[in-house]
């Protein structure tokens, strides 16, 4: 192993006339791992999967991968293959030409084909389909034929644009699981665009989160989600209740708010540099607040109320409650505990919660 | 009071008997035999009106063959094309010569009409329009085109036009020195004449432009100097003449060749009445001359050519020296079934390469 | 009561196609059909069978007319195919909106004028005196005027030009249709524009390629205004043969046969290339 990355980005950008689509992208994707890009729509992402494969040119930076540029080299020399979002499997052939089409493009004999084609099918579970039509598979089928059809090529790096996004759910969950699978299994670098979280953050190593042609933030599920740099990306993963609040007070990163609905908060500076005065963005997961139906119980935790159930929103392992505040009526979502200590909470019963000053992430806001 | 009364009477009744009498004439004839003018007048004096349909020999006996003589009152065939299409089609009806002024017509031109259009003791056309096939020659560009076979010169090549119909094949046949309508009984010996022709023809196809088709094209042909020489009526040549006087008309050596344009009455024309009015309308001297002006031929009115201008009788003598004028070869009756000969030969020449 | 109703209303339905196929399509076919079996044997005296059409089989002038008339039809065909090809697959690939719009027009401009009339233009164009002549003329490319009417590729010019926007309207909607992600995956595959356009955009185009070129078929061999007037001496096409035939033949019994003949041998055509290239006309028309 060196340490050359499979792919590698060097402030690379992309203009569209007057719209600056990606800018000045900089990350490092290490061999063998499992990259996402994580972003809402029209965040760029798929200007710069559609640069990574050649389909666009870059306005300026550069793109290597296994430490070689490849700007001029077209689309169908580079060493990337790319899983399209409606797969973009070939109609007009069988599994099996569609499945070698790559191999034949490159004059590998007849014999060999059929024998690398059977193998790639088999190892994604599909042997012996090689004489259907494509249009005899099912969905998630046909997504493992179009990985394979890259896969057969030995690509460096392969990249996914939201393959997922046209299967129903219960498949969806399914294929996140056979996805990351088959990356462990072909040991591919893999760069996979998606705007669902919850895809980026299962199969991820690595996780860029994408907003406005830029990368707020790229680190592993568990530190987006525990540690969000930016306020953009502490509301884009995961669940969050949020405030608008005024600083009142700094102590190095602890910090005192008010928010506008008037309640006083404690929280954590995690963007750095506010000062007494500035507006913040507080943050507070569902799963961080504690319920109890005693006020002693939550009174220590630092940020502390009393609430009155809006809805129970049962949802097995997610369910959720709407609280009222007590206190001025506003509205906060906290996850249900799987004890089952609340299962007969009803609609307008009080409870009391409360959560750490620690799992209040404080920005400063932005405009 | 009184005889205003009695005059309008008059008039209403003169105008309601009209009415009853008057009819749609549907004449299917050439570009330039029925001019507006003539149409007016006869509108105002007789009270019927006109529909013309311009057409030619072939398309005229077409048309009335479908619809097995009917959709027009009166046509104006070639004199040989009469006898034969009524043996074969039945499309038209016999002339009642009393309804005609015979007096109107050239007297040997009737007479020759009458004869070569009669089919079981029928008469059943009469004379209108002639004119002759002959050579019209830019005689800048092509002084030495005097007879037809004169146009397969190798000088001439792509400089050269006539059609692919019968007038040529009858055409070349007179001027390799063959007499075709004395073949015409003969069908073998007839046979051996269109061999020789076809040969020829397809000899010459080297030096030809194009075949023509409508008189304009050939006349466009001519104007731009693309094609110097042609097979085409002395009408064309004559128009051009006027506009360019090194082009005109050349009566050939071996003969122009004589068509005369007759009235036939379709066997199921509807306003027999108006035809007769209409062709002892035309033949009228003074309107006859109007006719000549626009067509640009002569027509079988007793002395219809007096009140034609001068220049298109300058033209007709330049051309037509009397020796000339002895030497025009006019149709016989084509007898039924030779057409198929000719037919299959024409559709050799125009296939060859 | 209802079914009834929704049967009287099928009829309904179907009465303007009915009536317009039988009136104007069978039987005009049957009564030519009737006619082409008689055969002439003296004035007025036919006799049925079918010697009229083994006249065409005999003649060899005849046959070898509907075999130049169907290898230039042939010609004129893959010449558009050719042509259109490129034109169909700018207009509906790479172009949008507004620009789409305006190349779909201009393809239509030509159709705005009758067919005579366009036919005229290219006589202006082609003829010695013509446009195309002074122009080189003018240029200095050759010396003195020079006919480039009057021939085989003046009658080709002018089919292809007649027929481009039967080909282009099916290739355009065919390749409309054609997902632009298969072309990037072809690429992204590793394979060349060639083999993309072999392997991918023929074949998704192929029911397209197959109606299109049926058509222009069709027509360039049923056409008559533009070999006659563009191809002057050297024109022999077969139409031009059944309008002499009908026209100044007056032999409407041959005519009618060579009518039938162009049917059946044009539709042997057809069905003999969608056979060679592994088409069917359902599949061709089912789209």
């Amino acid at each position: 192993m060196t340490d050359v990355p499979d792919l590698e980005c060097r402030a690379l950008s992309k203009r569209f006339d007057s719209f600056e689509a990606v800018k000045a992208i900089s990350f490092e994707v290490p061999k063998g791992s499992f990259f996402s890009i994580l972003g809402p729509s029209g965040c760029g992402k798929t200007t710069l999967l559609r640069m990574i494969a050649g389909f666009q040119a870059p306005t300026s930076g550069d793109l290597r991968i296994k430490g070689r540029s490849v700007l001029d080299v077209p689309p169908n020399k580079r060493p990337v293959s790319m899983v399209f979002q409606h797969l973009a499997l070939f109609p007009m052939m069988n599994i099996g030409a569609n499945v070698g089409f790559g191999l034949r493009q490159r004059g590998v004999g007849k014999a060999q084909i059929k024998a690398q084609v059977d193998r790639v099918l088999e190892r994604v579970g599909l042997a012996g389909v090689a004489d259907r039509s494509v249009d005899s598979l099912s969905g998630g089928q046909k997504q493992r034929v179009a990985i394979a059809r890259c896969m057969v090529l030995e690509p460096d790096v392969l990249l996914l644009d939201e393959p997922l996004g046209a299967l129903d759910l219960k498949l969806r969950e399914h294929m996140k699981i056979e996805l990351k699978r088959l990356q462990s299994e072909f040991n591919t670098t893999f760069v996979y665009i998606t705007h669902d979280q919850s895809e980026a953050l299962v199969m991820s190593d690595q996780i860029a989160v994408m907003n406005r042609g830029v990368f707020e933030q790229i680190g592993t599920a568990k530190e987006l989600y525990y540690e969000p740099k930016t306020a953009f990306v502490a509301g884009f993963v995961g669940e969050a209740n949020k405030y608008r609040a005024k600083v009142s007070r700094a102590n190095g990163k602890q910090l005192e708010l008010l928010t506008e609905d008037g309640i006083a908060l404690h929280g954590l500076d995690a963007g750095g540099g506010l000062r007494p005065g500035d507006a913040a963005q507080v943050f507070v997961r569902p799963e961080a607040i504690r319920l109890s139906r005693r006020a002693a119980d939550t009174q220590d935790l630092g940020n502390a109320s009393a609430g009155v159930v809006d809805s129970v929103l049962f949802n097995g392992a997610n369910s959720q409650l709407i609280l009222r505040d007590a206190a001025n009526g506003a509205e906060i979502s906290v996850a249900l505990p799987q004890t089952g200590a609340f299962r007969d909470l009803n609609k307008g019963d009080t409870v009391y919660f409360g959560w750490e000053p620690e799992q209040t992430r404080c920005y400063r806001a932005e405009g | 009071m009184k005889t205003t009364t009695l005059l309008s009477t008059v008039a209403v009744l003169a105008l309601s008997s009209m009415a009853a009498q008057a009819e749609t004439l549907r004449l299917l004839t050439w570009g330039g035999y029925a001019p507006e003018a003539v149409i007016a007048q006869f509108t105002a004096e007789t009270g019927h009106t006109v529909e013309v349909t311009k057409s030619n020999n072939e398309e005229m006996i077409a048309k009335l063959r479908a619809t097995n003589g009917g959709g027009f009152d009166l046509a104006q065939p070639s004199q040989d094309r009469v006898s034969g299409a009524q043996e074969e089609f039945g499309i038209y009806k016999p002339m009642d010569q009393s309804k005609l002024e015979t007096s109107l017509f050239i007297p040997s031109m009737l007479e020759a009409t009458k004869t070569n259009t009669t089919l079981n003791g029928e008469v059943y056309g009469v004379p209108h329009v002639w004119g002759t096939d002959g050579l019209v020659v830019n005689t800048a560009l092509a002084p030495n085109v005097k007879d037809y076979k004169d146009l397969c010169d190798p000088a001439m090549a792509g400089k050269v036009s006539y059609r692919v119909k019968r007038p040529t094949l009858i055409a070349w046949a007179f001027s390799m020195g063959k007499d075709p309508f004395a073949a015409y009984a003969d069908p073998v010996a007839y046979q051996a004449i269109l061999d020789e022709v076809e040969a020829a023809l397809i000899a010459c196809k080297a030096n030809v432009k194009t075949y023509w088709d409508g008189g304009d094209e050939i006349k466009n042909l001519l104007r731009s100097g693309e094609v110097t020489a042609a097979m085409a009526w002395d009408t064309g040549g004559w128009q051009l003449n006027a506009e360019m006087p090194e082009i005109t008309f050349v009566a050939p050596a071996s003969g122009a060749l004589g068509w005369i344009d007759t009235f036939v009455i379709p066997a199921r024309g509807r306003a027999d009445e108006a035809a007769y009015a209409w062709i002892n309308f035309v033949m009228r001297p003074e309107i006859a001359a109007q006719i000549t002006a626009e067509a640009g031929n002569f027509t079988a009115s007793l002395g219809g050519d007096a009140g034609v201008d001068d220049a298109l009788k300058a033209r007709y003598q330049a051309s037509f020296p009397q020796e000339a004028i002895d030497n025009i070869k006019w149709y016989p009756t084509v007898p039924a079934g030779l057409e198929t000969l000719e037919g299959a030969a024409l559709d050799r020449v125009n296939a060859a390469n | 009561m209802s079914k009834d109703g929704s049967r009287l209303g099928l009829i309904l339905l179907m009465a303007p196609l009915l009536l317009w196929l039988v009136t104007l399509i069978i039987l005009p076919h049957i009564g030519l059909f009737v006619v082409s079996l008689s055969e002439k044997v003296g004035v007025r005296t036919y006799e049925t069978g079918f010697g009229n059409y083994a006249v065409f089989f005999t003649e060899p002038l005849y046959w070898n007319t509907f075999a130049r008339t169907a290898y230039m039809s042939i010609m004129a065909t893959a010449l558009t195919l050719l042509i259109g090809f490129p034109v169909a697959y700018y207009i509906a690939k790479l172009t949008r909106g507004r620009s789409k719009t305006t190349l779909f027009l201009m393809c239509l401009i030509p159709f705005w004028v009758s067919e005579l009339v366009r036919t005229f233009g290219w006589m202006i164009l082609l003829r010695e005196t013509g446009v195309l002549s002074s122009f080189l003329q003018y240029l200095g490319v050759i010396n003195g005027p020079v006919e480039f009417l009057y021939n085989d590729f003046a009658i080709m010019t002018g089919l292809v030009y007649t027929s481009m926007l039967f080909m282009v309207v099916p290739l355009v909607t065919t390749l409309d249709s054609l997902d632009d992600s298969l072309i990037e995956a072809g690429y992204d595959l590793g394979a060349s524009s060639l083999s993309i356009l072999r392997e991918i955009i023929i074949p998704h185009a192929m029911p397209g390629i197959v109606s299109g070129c049926i058509v222009v078929f069709m027509l360039s061999l049923g056409n008559y205004l533009t070999p006659i007037l563009l191809g002057g001496k050297d024109s022999l096409w077969f139409t031009g043969l059944i309008y002499s035939q009908f026209i100044t033949r007056f032999n409407w019994e041959l005519g009618s046969a060579f009518g039938f003949l162009l049917l059946g041998l044009s539709s042997v055509i057809v069905f003999a290339a969608l056979k060679l290239t592994g088409q069917s006309l359902g599949k061709t028309m089912g789209r």
